[in-house]
């Protein structure tokens, strides 16, 4: 692909709609292609999905590949990549910017090896100047910063969730829709799902919320837990937690917030009896304001915290519930 | 039933933000003195998925690979003597400064060199650089499907069936061996190597393998192979301070709390 310009966006759906994340790839895929010519594509796959073309296109989107087949309803790398590939071929991108979700960083290591194509996971900046692509990624449990560029024409990047600025909404962008014929064989995806078990969610789901009551192994078990969906139930938040809790088997791994769990950015982020290691912190380090309740005065979440409370969380939680409950009366 | 578990040595990852430095001249990790390496966790989860396996199934071969430095003879030790049946390492001298491009292209012909497998373990990512390539990277190389995020992998007949964690709960997901699972912390603990496996250990085979013996150029690995150029390694800074909230009981701390939250229009 010599003449690789622009930026292909993939699609993520979820009940139907694009995730929030698409739109925050879209901004970023904007800002890029200022940067690299071309223009912003993005590759819908699915079955029956056409019509969120138009919403795609309000969001950002100049091409919208779409490609449908019943095989692609649920996805399955097999059935995805080569449907992607052919979306590439006729895009002829210099970037490809997926999700880093499951589905994203399923699909993009895969992709970047068929292609050929550099590859960068989870990353939280990237730049194209002088046309040069480069991302910035953290690793070593987030303790450091990587800044890399690539050898190759085309890039594979996954984006890591509320990284970017997502694209301002304009019902009044036009667009062209292209589609894209697919032709799979079911014997050629070698992988089947059996089946889905999907968590109920009360209340506010943890990526949407504005505030967030996180718990860590200093709650001393899951009974510790209802105290913090006491507080978040009265402040409209969701509960979080570290990952100490979730293989305590405490609470449930979509719970999870960090390097291998959620990502989450509320306005309020409260860290109670979480020591705040790095790998943590990758999942909560860009709330606006982090509140942290610890009896350490040395735990590392306080070099994170805006507000900190150094004592006994099995009496601060109860008196904090008090007092917010007369706040909100 | 033969299964390869892939592991990489590492820095041990639980150790404090405190004490973890950089040199930002050669864009390498300073090692924290006195502090041994280790195998990558989710790789020593791999070793416990592959045993569970054994110990349900009977006959059950585990190889363990690495590719890295001399050092890497100590994770192919451990997984030994978690109870792997033999151990391959491979040279990494004179091909350093790869990326997941080139790991997976070496350990993909070294596969091919072990004869017949059913199932290649990878983590779902190596906690170093928290890549998270090289599994996916393997099923295109080898032509391999591959089940990503595995929080219990179980083999009934020629399928594997895996529960993978997603973001909402779990999903159920079966596919024809041969193929590859990249294993994530959900799957639970591994044990610690055991004094029988240990006293054994030392008379498993291990082979070891070079890219001239996998007919490799060195040009296609390390710095040279990689796509992908590192620019620049640093800690990123904290410019946050932390206000304590002060209170001579819960009840005040609380309140006082509250109180802050509400000026700075947080809630
Ligand atoms: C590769 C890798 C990936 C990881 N990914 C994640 C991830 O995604 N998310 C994650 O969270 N972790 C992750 N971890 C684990 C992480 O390194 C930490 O071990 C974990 O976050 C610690 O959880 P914690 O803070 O709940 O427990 P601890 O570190 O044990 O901290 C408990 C805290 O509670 C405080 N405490 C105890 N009792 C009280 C009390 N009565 N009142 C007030 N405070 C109290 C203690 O002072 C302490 O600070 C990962 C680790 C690795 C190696
Ligand atoms: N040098 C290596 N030797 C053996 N296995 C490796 C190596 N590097 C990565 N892997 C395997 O690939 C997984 C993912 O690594 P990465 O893609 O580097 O994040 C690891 O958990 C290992 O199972």
């Amino acid at each position: 692909m010599a003449n690789a310009a622009g930026v292909l966006v993939i699609v993520e759906l979820a009940d139907g709609k694009p995730i929030s994340l698409v739109f925050e790839q879209l901004g970023l895929a904007k800002r890029l292609s200022e940067k690299l010519g071309g223009s912003v594509a993005v590759a819908l796959l699915g079955s029956g999905v056409e019509a969120v073309a138009q919403d795609l296109i309000a969001q950002g989107a100049d091409k919208v590949y779409v490609a449908e087949h019943p095989l692609l309803s649920d996805y399955q790398s097999d059935a995805w990549l080569p449907v992607v590939a052919k979306i590439v071929e006729a895009a002829a991108p210099a970037a490809i910017l997926v999700g880093n979700t499951t589905l994203g960083t399923d699909l993009a290591p895969r992709l970047a090896f068929r292609l050929g194509a550099g590859v960068a996971m989870g990353c939280v900046e990237m730049n194209a100047d002088g046309g040069k692509l480069q991302a910035v990624r953290s690793c070593f449990g987030n303790k450091a910063r990587e800044k890399i560029s690539f050898k190759t024409a085309v890039v594979v990047a996954t984006i890591k969730p509320k990284s970017q600025e997502p694209f301002v909404r304009d019902g009044a962008r036009s667009g062209e829709t292209i589609k894209i014929a697919v032709d799979i064989q079911a014997s050629a995806v070698r992988t089947t799902l059996i089946s889905r078990e999907k968590e109920k969610t009360e209340g506010v789901k943890l990526e949407n919320a504005s505030v967030v009551v996180a718990g860590g192994r200093g709650l001393g078990g899951p009974e510790g837990f209802r105290d913090l969906e006491k507080l978040a139930g009265l402040l409209k938040g969701a509960v979080g937690a570290s990952r100490v809790a979730v293989d305590l088997g405490w609470v449930p791994p979509s719970w999870q917030i960090g390097l291998t769990g959620k990502t989450v950015t509320p306005e309020v982020y409260f860290a109670i009896g979480i020591s705040g290691a790095s790998h943590h912190l990758a999942g909560c380090g860009g709330s606006k304001a982090i509140v942290a309740i610890n009896s350490d005065a040395e735990a590392a979440i306080f070099n994170d915290a805006k507000f900190g409370i150094i004592g006994d969380l099995k009496a601060i939680v109860p008196a904090l519930i008090e007092e917010v409950r007369k706040a909100k009366a | 039933m033969h299964i390869i578990v892939c592991a990489k040595q590492i820095q041990n990852p639980e150790i404090a933000t405190s004490v973890f430095r950089v040199d930002e001249q050669t864009n390498k990790i300073i090692p924290v003195a006195g502090m041994p390496l280790v195998m990558s966790p989710f790789d020593e989860q791999c070793m416990e998925a592959a045993l569970r396996i054994r110990e349900k199934l009977g006959e059950v071969k585990i190889t363990i690979i690495s590719l890295g430095p001399k050092s890497t003879k100590d994770v192919i030790k451990h997984g030994l003597s978690m109870g792997a049946d033999e151990g391959v390492i491979l040279d990494e001298e004179g091909l350093e400064g790869g990326d997941g491009y080139t790991t997976a292209l070496m350990l993909s012909e070294a596969i091919k060199k072990l004869g017949e497998y059913d199932l290649i373990l990878t983590g779902r990512q190596a906690a170093d650089w928290d890549a998270g390539l090289v599994g996916p990277g393997l099923s295109e190389m080898l032509g391999v499907p591959a089940i990503t995020f595995a929080k219990n992998v179980q083999v009934e007949g020629r399928r594997v069936k895996v529960v993978r964690v997603v973001e909402d709960g779990f999903e159920t997901v079966e596919a024809v061996l041969p193929a590859i699972v990249t294993i994530s912390n959900e799957l639970g603990e591994a044990r610690k190597p055991n004094l029988r496996e240990t006293m054994k250990a030392a008379r498993k085979p291990t082979k070891n393998m070079t890219a001239a013996d996998l007919g490799l150029d060195a040009s296609r690995l390390g710095a040279a192979g990689a796509r992908r150029v590192l620019e620049k390694l640093y800690i990123p800074t904290k410019d946050g301070k932390c206000d304590f909230v002060q209170g001579g009981s819960p009840e005040e701390l609380a309140a006082n709390l509250v109180r802050k939250l509400q000026e700075a229009k947080l809630i």
